[in-house]
């Protein structure tokens, strides 16, 4: 099963040039722009690993997809996004975030039904690459 | 991006017309700015404007369907401090930029303490990060002999050269690498280092200026400044630069600027001590020659 989760994950991967076009854009913006991966594509795994620091003062999208390029590189089975941050007062939150490499097979989610008191059912999601531990998920 | 310029531009075996090529470019503007606004430096100013014209020869090259690989565009000026290394730098970036060599036509200026770390490991991400910044523009390392101490085999500036060095040679459409410094001190740098040497095709050498060029120059950061000197002023002047050229430490156009600092401090004070009276705005703008005269090199 595709996850789906930030910005254009619901159309075809990106292409490099296409990469290449929204980190440009994030730029123009002033945006700063940072990598990161996982992988644990639960929805609620907000904090990924970081790929070195978020990149202030970036000008032009070059040096930033040198960045996306060794990471996805070093971590080509599992996932891998482009964050945007915006530091404008009032926002300071990620503006801008995107999937620019996933695993070849991505086994999906299991869902749990906890019966609880009361006819109550509490419902549970875990993906079933999880059970592995971390870092042979997706051997 | 091509022009539809007439004579067929763009077909193989066609014409190229270079005055739509100049004009699409806009770079005569900025060739003609630097003319005007930067005086003397005579040598630098034709070197800019070949490096101008390889590069739209190059575009007009790519636009036929010729053979075009991107030239090493990587610079060095050397020249005595205050000689406008920094200023033609700016406008380097600004030529390239509208050239099409560079993406974004910025100029990030850097010296040795923002590209070498000071512990085992910070110099590598400290240089990359800076190299990521620059991407796209210009680099310009003010004072690059610093970054080659040979007195201390284990100097970590080295360790900067090295990641620069790979970037000049893999990444030359990504920026232009200018390294800035005093004549003699880079040519020692350079020995040490022929593989940078060797990476850089242009070594612009920038001239000390003449008296009169300083006069021009000590002029134009008045009237940039709006304020003007009086006929006494404009006497004292011209008796105190050749008395600061004779001075040690002498830094060009810098001390030009240090001097007209140091005139408008002294013109303050002289107007300030005339409390109580109405001020024109031609006394507010006139500098006059005590003012100057006020000088240590008059002493």
């Amino acid at each position: 099963m595709r996850i789906t989760q930030g910005t254009f994950s619901f159309l075809p991967d990106l292409s490099d040039a296409e990469i290449r076009a929204q980190i440009d854009y994030a730029l123009a913006q002033g945006w700063a722009i940072s990598v990161e991966y996982t992988d644990d594509p639960h929805p609620r795994n907000y904090y990924w690993e970081m790929w070195g620091n978020p990149m202030f003062d970036l000008k032009d999208a070059a040096g930033a997809m040198q960045e996306v390029l060794a990471c996805r590189k070093a971590h080509s089975a599992i996932y891998v996004r482009v964050n945007a941050l915006d530091s404008t007062r009032g926002f300071e939150t990620t503006r801008l975030s995107f999937i620019v490499n996933r695993p070849k097979h991505e086994p999906g989610f299991s869902l749990t039904r906890q019966e609880g008191e009361g006819r109550n059912v509490r419902y549970t999601i875990g993906s079933y690459a999880t059970a592995a531990p971390e870092g042979r998920r997706y051997d | 991006m091509s022009t539809a310029a007439p004579g067929g531009a763009g077909e193989q075996g066609g014409s190229v017309d270079l005055r739509a090529l100049l004009a699409d470019s806009q770079v005569v503007e900025v060739l003609e700015e630097l003319d005007r606004e930067l005086i003397g430096l005579k040598p630098v100013k034709a070197r800019v404007r070949e490096i101008a014209a390889l590069l739209l020869i190059e575009r007009a090259r790519k636009q036929i369907g010729l053979a075009a690989g991107s030239p090493s565009l990587h610079m060095s000026f050397t020249g005595n401090p205050g000689t406008g290394k920094t200023t033609v730098a700016l406008r380097m970036a600004q030529i390239l930029h509208r050239l099409g060599y560079v993406r974004k036509g910025h100029l990030v200026a850097v010296t040795r303490d923002d590209l070498v770390g000071q512990y085992i490991g910070h110099t590598a991400p400290k240089t990359k990060e800076v190299l990521k910044k620059a991407m796209g523009g210009v680099l310009f390392i003010d004072e690059a002999y610093y970054l080659f101490r040979p007195e201390n085999e284990r100097d970590y500036g080295q360790e900067a050269i090295e990641i620069l060095l790979q970037v000049m040679e893999n990444q030359r459409d990504d920026l232009v690498v200018i390294l800035a410094g005093y004549a003699d001190r880079m040519q020692t740098f350079f020995r040490s280092n022929p593989g940078l040497s060797s990476r850089i095709a242009h070594h612009l050498d920038f001239p000390d200026y003449s008296a009169v060029e300083l006069e021009q120059i000590a002029l134009a950061m008045l009237q940039q400044m709006q304020y003007r000197l009086s006929p006494a002023g404009l006497a004292a002047l011209h008796e105190y630069i050749p008395l600061r050229m004779a001075q040690p430490h002498f830094a060009n156009a810098r001390s030009m600027r240090n001097a007209l600092d140091r005139a408008r401090l002294r013109q303050a004070n002289r107007l300030f001590a005339l409390q109580g009276m109405q001020l024109s705005r031609e006394e507010l703008m006139t500098i006059e020659g005590e003012d100057l005269r006020a000088s240590r090199v008059f002493s």
